[in-house]
């Protein structure tokens, strides 16, 4: 299950265009760039086998998993960064990242009167319902502040369904049989560098069971926070939906502004059994640097889902708008006969940023069918590519798969590029792809400012509305912060 | 309410407006006819303020310059253009985008953003004015609409706009012969003391409906001839050939 699509690329664009003046995107606030004054537990800087054991001791973790990490560690050793996406990333001092970051006063907390004021007040300015009155409100959150999980509301309630959601690391403390199973089935860390990197060095993160015949009452959110310097980000994640269970879950990310890059590498791996249902949005909003491409996260990302049983369901939804650099293929295996994957995606490349970024559809399955909807946007200086792999296996009979892939540019220095790899070894596959490429029209920019909209006002509605089809797949609230998140995102524009 | 003082438009160079004068006071309905290519969507979309002219002379719109203005402040001083052939917006329902330009519109009049529940019964309101189906509210903007559909569009978002001047770039084309009588009727009852129109049209029907205070004949970027309402019946009967021969 490891492929990656190495597949030779064609030269990088030259964008050697540095006229900042002349760049005509102004440099946004990043709303979310606050730094929280918290007390933190900071791991010297450095990678080796004593962090990972120090890591894993903090966390008083059981052997098999520091041997797992370690295994994961020396396998990573050996492994090289890959080159083969559409991207330029500066050589990463994987030295010069601390490996673990926690606030101090988060030993474990029993209830949310217990949680550090500054921490509440940090999840309060993201606007993330902590408060167990939002209950009302249908979001259970998990909250995870650099590498450690500080809060999990509404734990009861689920409780009395039997669905477990907590953090990574209680989960091995509490579920080890749980976790022990399903760790690493879907995402090996021989997968790839940086999922290997995480395997090794992964700190917290979500983890999420939904029992048999089990619909999850409410959505199930995790919101993570860098706030830390220096520091890198490594949660994993595991959801594991049993037979005709049913799940939604998501996800969002703000890091505060900094010149400096930190890097997220996460792992997200997704089970889903027998008719169950398993959908992941994510709203991903990481600083994305400045106009002239200083600082930003570099977002390397692993995430895969495996529909083992059959007809099960997964969806991957996406809507990436900030990180400097992104890196990120949500992934459907399609194991289980009549199993079905999805991939909806928005994601957006201004300023200097940078993205690659699609899926890949791994059909083995008979009648197993799966749908791809990306939707790409360019603007500023922004690189956007998606790389898509659909993969029929000889015996995967009877499968659909259908692609679109739209990319919309803005203005004249950014780009788009598409790269669909399809490897269809089951000759009854019926394939489809479709993809566009556009700019907003004058003419359609002009029809909405004689309606009395102002140039960005325009545009936003405009984008929003060619990323329709795949804000609707989020839930009300999520595709609300969505849609104001592409506005905001692409203040500074001109047609 | 709109002067135009030796109006002078080209693109690229091509002359297309070639001195135009025009008046209209509040309250007033004013035709424009002339045969194809004479400058009539030229002279609307000057007035609209799109992009891509080389304009010269004045043009006074409620005691503001309209060249000044890019086109959302024009939108927002009341000017409203139906446009000849009306633009589809992917994604964004017909609703949607008429709440952003009306709050926008009333923002900037300095009247209140409406209410959710306020803003349904409007839009219920104005698209029964025009008969336009409630469907078409949640359908993408002229997406998929028939010629006369977003024709028929056009008039409900500028029933919604509530604009000073409304100009009407050949509204009438492409609707059948109800559908003429309800947009005209929606225009009809739209009318006021303070507010006025621009009709452009080839055709007598609508104005038989509408009846006009003022007809133009607009020729080779100038106006060629000004008469009341029997100005059209005359040119239904003899065509422009005699005005163009009058020219030369
Ligand atoms: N962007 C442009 N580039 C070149 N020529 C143009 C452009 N826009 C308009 N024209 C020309 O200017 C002239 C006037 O066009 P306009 O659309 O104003 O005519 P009209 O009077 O509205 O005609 P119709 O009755 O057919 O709608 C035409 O000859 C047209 O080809
Ligand atoms: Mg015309």
């Amino acid at each position: 299950m490891s492929e990656d699509p190495t597949v030779p690329l064609p030269e990088m664009n030259d964008n050697s265009e540095e006229d900042v003046l002349l760049n005509r995107w102004a440099e946004q606030d990043y709303e979310f760039g606050f730094v929280s004054n918290i007390d933190q537990e900071i791991v010297p800087k450095g990678l080796n086998e004593e962090v990972i054991r120090w890591i894993s001791a903090r966390k008083e973790e059981p052997l098999w998993l520091l041997d797992w990490r370690l295994k994961a560690y020396r396998h990573w050793l050996n492994m090289t960064t890959p080159q083969w996406a559409h991207l330029e990333i500066p050589a990463i001092d994987f030295q010069n990242i601390s490996y673990y970051a926690a606030p101090k006063a988060a030993t474990k907390l029993n209830s949310l009167d217990e949680l550090d004021p500054e921490i509440k007040s940090t999840y309060d300015k993201l606007g993330i319902p902590l408060e167990e009155q939002l209950i009302l409100a249908g979001v259970a959150v998990d909250a995870v502040l650099d590498s450690v999980s500080v809060v999990t509301t509404y734990k009861e309630k689920l409780a009395e369904k039997g669905i477990i959601f907590c953090s990574f690391s209680e989960a091995v403390r509490e579920h080890p049989e749980l976790v022990k199973n399903h760790l690493g089935k879907v995402v090996p860390y021989t997968d790839n560098y940086y999922a290997a990197l995480n395997s090794a060095v992964f700190s917290d993160g979500s983890f999420v069971y939904i029992p048999k015949g089990v619909r999850c009452p409410m959505e199930l959110s995790t919101y993570f926070r860098i706030n830390a310097a220096g520091t890198g980000q490594f949660e994993r994640t595991l959801i594991v939906a049993d037979d005709e269970a049913y799940v939604s879950y998501l996800e969002g990310c703000t890091a505060p502004k900094r010149d400096e890059n930190q890097l997220h590498a996460a792992v997200v791996e997704l089970v889903a059994l027998n008719r169950s249902e398993i959908r992941y949005a994510t709203v991903q909003n990481w600083y994305p640097g400045d106009a002239n491409g200083i600082g930003g996260i570099y977002n390397f990302v692993t995430k895969r889902g495996l529909c083992q049983g059959i007809s099960s369901k997964i969806s991957w939804t996406q809507v990436e708008t900030g990180s400097a650099i992104t890196w990120k293929y949500p992934s459907v295996v399609l194991q289980g006969d009549c199993s079905t994957g999805e991939f909806y995606s928005v994601a957006l490349a201004a300023r200097a940023q940078q993205a690659d970024t699609g899926t890949k559809m791994i059909h083995i399955g008979k009648d197993t069918t799966s749908r791809i909807v990306s939707k790409g946007i360019s603007a500023g200086r922004g690189q956007n590519a998606y790389r898509g792999l659909v993969k029929v296996r000889e015996s995967a009979t009877n499968v659909r798969n259908y692609s679109q892939c739209d990319s919309l540019l803005m203005g004249d220095r950014c780009g788009a590029h598409t790269y669909p790899y399809f490897e269809i070894n089951s000759p009854d596959a019926q394939v489809e792809h479709e993809a566009t490429t556009s700019k907003i029209e004058e003419d359609l920019l002009y029809y909405c400012q004689q309606r009395g909209l102002s140039t960005e006002e325009a545009i936003a509605l405009i984008v929003n509305g060619y990323a329709k089809e795949v804000l609707d797949k989020l839930p009300m609230e999520f595709a609300v912060e969505a849609r104001k998140l592409l506005a905001i995102s692409l203040e500074g524009s001109v047609g | 309410m709109l002067e135009i003082t030796d109006l002078h438009a080209s693109v690229d160079d091509k002359a297309i407006l070639k001195g135009l004068n025009l008046q209209i006071r509040p309250g007033e309905v004013h035709a424009i006819m002339g045969p194809n290519g004479s400058g009539k969507s030229t002279l609307s979309h000057v007035l609209a303020g799109r992009p891509g002219y080389e304009v010269r002379g004045s043009i006074q719109f409620n005691k503001r310059n309209l060249l000044d203005l890019v086109p959302e402040e024009r939108a927002w001083a009341g000017l409203f253009l139906a446009f000849q052939y009306p633009v589809e917006i992917p994604g964004v329902s017909n609703a949607n985008f008429m709440r952003s330009a009306l709050n926008q519109v009333r923002c900037q009049r300095g009247l209140p953003v409406l209410e959710a529940s306020d803003f349904l019964k409007l839009i219920r309101e104005k698209a029964a004015l025009v008969q336009l189906d409630p469907s078409f509210l949640s359908r993408p903007v002229n997406m998929g609409f028939s010629g006369g559909e977003k024709k028929r569009n056009e008039i409900f978002q500028m029933a919604m706009l509530d604009p000073k001047l409304a100009i009407l770039d050949e509204t009438d084309s492409g609707l059948d012969i109800d559908a003429l009588r309800i947009v005209a009727e929606g225009v009809t009852k739209l009318r006021r003391e303070d507010n006025s129109f621009l009709v452009i049209t080839h055709y007598q029907r609508l104005l038989d409906h509408l009846k006009p205070d003022i007809v133009h004949v607009l020729i080779d970027g100038k106006i060629m001839r000004t008469g009341d309402y029997t100005l059209a019946l005359e040119l239904e009967e003899k065509g422009y050939d005699w005005l163009k021969a009058e020219t030369v």
